[in-house]
């Protein structure tokens, strides 16, 4: 905790610091225009810091650094909140770290105010919009899971479009109904505005949204609405404010039909203006990745700058900058990522998440500076509770109704608490507030009403709704726990259930697989990836290829890594404690059958690589320290609680896929990877008896005595082993070939231990030295077979058919 | 929609097939559509192949069980009639079916249901799950980063609360027993083949 007050000392130092700096500058700029005032020479002599009598080792050059020197300050500031934001573990629990860099705002902005008696920091909209906002957006954009978003838009699009206008209506014309009822006291003010004021406060801001849902976890179809709409619904709300700013500066009685029609359109044109711009900028830059392999160094770069321009030259030609970047994002994702090289890559990702989560932070901190300044403050009762009021309801009446609408024609509908958290999660941010600094005040007058009530507005969303967000949800959905009164089973088989239901939905086609995905994606193939996208990366689409190489590369690298930690090859021969370890844990019979496997271990880059059997030993040491705490763990050991923490999440379970802080973006990605490596491993191997007629041994362990043993293949006391696991890795690959579903094979279709599984190396070309394990009913010349150098084959070569192969190894 | 009534009569005994399966004519068509995109070679019939080539599936831990649920009995050719069966057992449970003593359960009861998951779980087709059987099961849908010694623990506890007449195994009836808490149609239902 001394941590604490230290950093806010600093924090204090430093702001009281730039203070004393800038009521310097204000003094000695008005110094100097005080004495510009007066003569231009005296001028002339005043700027230049008065003549100089003698060489002066080292002078004060504030104004020469002013404008960056703050900038940065003000970054490292904020930045420091944040650090600030998170030192508390407990707080943060339950508090929104939004609501908390807001707080941290205001305290900073109390300093300010103190030191100046003026808030000379505010949030400038200009800044906020061409400098705190593009880059979240791109971030957004770039890692926006695009499968769901597409398959989900036309939801999206109604939430965004439908919803925004009518919650901007709504509010609009509900606070023009209560001004004229007298609820608000006199204010300067018609209906036009109360309609602008509702369309900048319509819309669900995309930053805070997400700063409240990475602490909730939401299921992904309610996640993508919500974010989605909170980004797409920017392009109605530009064409809002811009048709009522014109309205109002038109004035009430020059609107006619012609100008109404003249918004609608206006609306088209904004929206997919902006978004095609976007598109544009998205294909420049697939292209310029696929020539700069030249210049890895510096092609991360280019997505920064071509995402800034698509933004800013959206905003030139007044269409929506938001949606523009936004689709730049997530157009060139896909062609980016294939065409960069990996470092490139990893580096766009992290400089991205930096990028996006310093702004957010600055936005955060600046929406609580921003307060702290007795200008814009104009407190009346009746208009503030009466627009938070107005904005809640209508956004849980709108999301009700068009949700209930969409159900109609969704296959799987939408519950009902879901809805209550997507209506909950509705958060206003900057974005209204920064529509509401640029408004003109001389049009409307009653500007720092709107401004401080928008300012109250995002804070009651973000700190109060942000706050109590989490302990609905779980209140909400208490009552869909599964009580641990089940019995192991139960659970193991719900889990397996949600598996099982999640593999149905993929292979009878989920909702998106109709004719318009497969047509695109076909239309994509052909043309778009031949234009966009490098010649090698085409090739390397392949993914069973990558697979396989990726596997391969894995492999390779713990091999060698073990290789070094063992300080030589001879590690291999080393290992009689590994072996006691293998025996007592599996109580079986097998203490396996050492390959030779110092003979030359080529892995091109489809063999199945040695360290496969590295990997086998490796928990079987480890295993060795367990036996140690186990034994002391023993009475803390409680099965139910092993199984809820180890079991793999199902897809419904996985966490969204979208995070500003995360870089790991999909926590569950690493049990997906970690699932699909192991499935793929099965098929590899499965796939590789099936090619060799060799089914995979069974787990391997090391052993003291490896040539006696390698030859004592025809030791039938592995039979009864073997009966239990013939044929069956065989029979759980539904492999790339399929063994198990010979006919002819006779062994009992049991599925082995992924662990059993795990393989031993072997190559075509080192068949003579390896025990083929399994001695199947169906060839009883396994050893034979063994000792038979196969011709190499690609794995993506087609396998014959079982009967086949038994022809080519006899 | 007109195409589906075309498209009906394409599909081999489809009057049966709904009848045996409870499939509307809509669903039929899309699962027949579904099948055709399957069946890439256009062979009439699918297999084990068609079935790895699609991608999502290898995410799933159990995959490879699920692929073999579809072809039982070690064939390795799957029709459309079969597929439709197996799917049939995911669809809602129809609660206002009417009850009649005489007729067999339709193929999504809640008693049939589990038996698909039994059997997933019994490759031996024993009629029961043995804890060898268990392991694997376990083995499969636990982390990498789970030891034997965990593993081997968590199948002793789950046969002992489960199993009722002491043979170290679970029958059906026995993990009937263990489910009967659990709302089934909810945990094997997916909505869109009402």
């Amino acid at each position: 905790m001394t941590l604490l007050p230290r950093l806010s000392l600093a924090l204090t130092l430093l702001v009281v610091f730039s203070e004393l700096s800038q009521a310097n500058i204000l003094r000695s700029s008005s110094g100097s225009s005080s004495g510009s005032e007066g003569s231009p020479s005296t001028n002339v002599t005043s700027n230049s810091s008065t003549t100089i009598t003698t060489l002066p080792i080292v002078t004060w050059k504030w104004h020469h650094v002013e404008t960056p020197y703050l900038v940065a300050l003000w970054v490292l500031v904020c930045w420091l909140c944040k650090l600030l934001a998170q030192l508390n573990a407990r707080l943060k629990s339950f508090f929104p770290e939004s609501g908390l860099l807001i707080i941290c705002g205001f305290i900073l902005g109390g300093i300010v105010w103190g030191a100046d008696k003026a808030q000379t920091f505010k949030l400038e909209p200009r800044n906020f919009f061409y400098f705190l906002l593009p880059q979240i957006i791109l971030d957004t954009g770039y890692f926006m899971p695009n499968k769901l978003f597409f398959s989900n838009l036309g939801a999206i699009l109604v939430h965004a479009v439908i919803g925004t206008c009518w919650n901007a209506g709504a509010v609009g014309v509900s606070l023009w109904g209560c001004y004229l009822g007298g609820a608000m006291g006199d204010l300067n003010i018609g209906l036009l505005q109360f309609l602008l004021f509702g369309s900048l406060l319509a819309a669900v801001d995309p930053v805070a949204v997400i700063a409240v849902f990475e602490e909730v976890h939401v299921n992904e179809v309610l996640f993508i609405w919500v974010f989605g709409e909170s980004l797409l619904n920017d392009g109605v709300t530009v064409v809002l404010y811009n048709v009522f700013d014109a309205f109002v500066s038109l004035g009430g009685s020059k609107i006619n039909a012609g100008e109404i029609i003249k918004g609608i359109v206006s609306f088209f044109v904004v929206s997919f203006g902006g978004s095609l711009i976007g598109v544009a900028f998205a294909i420049i830059i697939s292209l310029l990745t696929k020539y700069t392999g030249k210049v890895q160094i510096i092609e991360a770069g280019f997505i920064f700058v071509l995402g800034y321009l698509s933004y800013l030259t959206a905003e030139m030609l007044s269409l929506s900058a938001i949606l523009s970047v936004t689709f730049c994002g997530v157009c060139c994702q896909k062609y980016v990522n294939a065409n960069m090289d990996e470092k490139s890559v990893t580096a766009v990702r992290y400089a991205m998440k930096v990028f996006a989560n310093g702004s957010e932070t600055m936005i955060f901190v600046f929406l609580g500076v921003t307060a702290i300044d007795n200008v814009i403050w104009v407190w009346n009762t009746g208009f503030i509770c009466l627009t938070i009021l107005f904005a809640i309801v209508y956004r849980f009446i709108g999301v009700f109704t068009l949700t209930w609408m969409l159900n109609r024609y969704r296959l799987v509908p939408i519950e009902v608490i879901d809805q209550l958290v997507m209506s909950y999660g509705g958060l206003r941010g900057a974005v209204a507030y920064g529509l509401a600094a640029s408004l003109d005040e001389t049009r409307i007058k009653e500007k720092n009403l709107i401004i401080s009530t928008t300012l109250i507005v995002v804070y009651f969303t973000v700190v109060i709704q942000g706050l109590t967000m989490k302990p609905l949800v779980k209140w909400l959905k208490v009552k869909r726990v599964e009580p641990t009164e089940l019995k192991l089973i139960a659970k193991v088989n719900n889990r397996a259930c949600e598996h099982i239901l999640a593999a149905m939905e993929d292979i009878a086609g989920r909702i998106g697989d109709n004719w318009w995905t497969r047509g695109w994606k076909r239309f994509e193939d052909t043309y778009i990836t031949w234009f966009l996208m490098k010649p090698e990366a085409r090739k390397n689409k392949d993914y069973l290829f990558s697979i396989f190489h990726k596997l391969n590369l894995e492999d390779a690298v713990n091999y060698v890594a073990e290789g070094e930690k063992r300080g030589s090859l001879a590690f291999l021969r080393n290992g009689d404690r590994t072996n006691v370890d293998f025996d007592k844990k599996f109580g079986m019979e097998f203490s396996g059958v050492m390959p030779d496997i110092t003979s030359e271990l080529d892995y091109g880059i489809d063999n199945v690589p040695m360290t496969s059997i590295r990997r086998d030993s490796i928990p079987s040491v480890s295993l060795d320290i367990h036996e140690q705490d186990m034994k002391d763990m023993n009475e803390d050991f409680n099965a139910h609680h092993l199984l809820q923490q180890h079991l793999y999440r199902s897809r419904k379970n996985h966490r969204h896929k979208y995070s500003r802080s995360d870089f790991k973006i999909n926590q569950s990605e690493d049990e997906v990877q970690e699932i699909f490596q192991r499935t793929m491993r099965s098929r590899l191997e499965s796939f590789k008896s099936a090619k060799m007629g060799v089914s995979p041994a069974k787990k391997i362990t090391k052993h003291p005595k490896p040539s006696q043993k390698v030859r004592a293949f025809r030791d039938f006391e592995f039979s009864e082993v073997d009966s239990a696991y013939s044929g069956d890795a065989a029979a759980a690959g539904a492999g790339i070939e399929n063994p198990a579903f010979m006919p002819e094979m006779d062994t009992p279709p049991v599925a082995p231990s992924q662990r059993a599984q795990r393989q031993l190396p072997w190559s075509p070309t080192n068949l003579q030295r390896l025990t083929p394990l399994r001695i199947s009913n169906r060839s009883t010349d396994s050893f034979v077979m063994a000792d038979v150098p196969a011709a190499q084959d690609s794995p993506e070569e087609p396998p014959e058919d079982g009967s086949q192969q038994d022809g080519t190894h006899m | 929609m007109g195409s589906t009534s075309s498209t009906l009569a394409k599909i081999p005994n489809a009057e049966d097939l709904m009848q045996e399966t409870g499939f509307t004519p809509a669903h039929l068509v899309r699962l027949y559509d579904r099948f055709k995109v399957l069946d890439k070679d256009k062979k009439g019939f699918l297999t084990p192949q068609d079935f790895v080539a699609i991608k999502e599936l290898a995410m799933n831990p159990i995959c490879d069980r699920i692929i073999g649920a579809f072809f039982t009995s070690g064939g390795e050719t799957l029709d459309f009639p079969s597929f439709v069966r197996i799917l049939a057992h995911f669809r809602p449970i129809d609660k206002n079916r009417p009850k009649e003593p005489t007729s067999p359960d339709p193929i999504n009861s809640r008693s049939n249901k589990l038996k698909f998951a039994f059997q997933l779980y019994d490759q031996d087709k024993d009629g029961k799950i043995s804890r060898h059987e268990l392991l694997q099961v376990l083995r499969a849908m636990l982390e990498k980063q789970v030891t034997e010694e965990q593993l081997e623990s968590i199948a002793d506890r789950t046969i002992q609360e489960a199993d009722l007449d002491r043979d170290d195994a679970i029958s059906f009836e026995e993990f009937r027993k263990s489910l009967e808490k659990v709302n089934i149609d909810h945990k094997m239902s997916i909505r869109f083949l009402r």
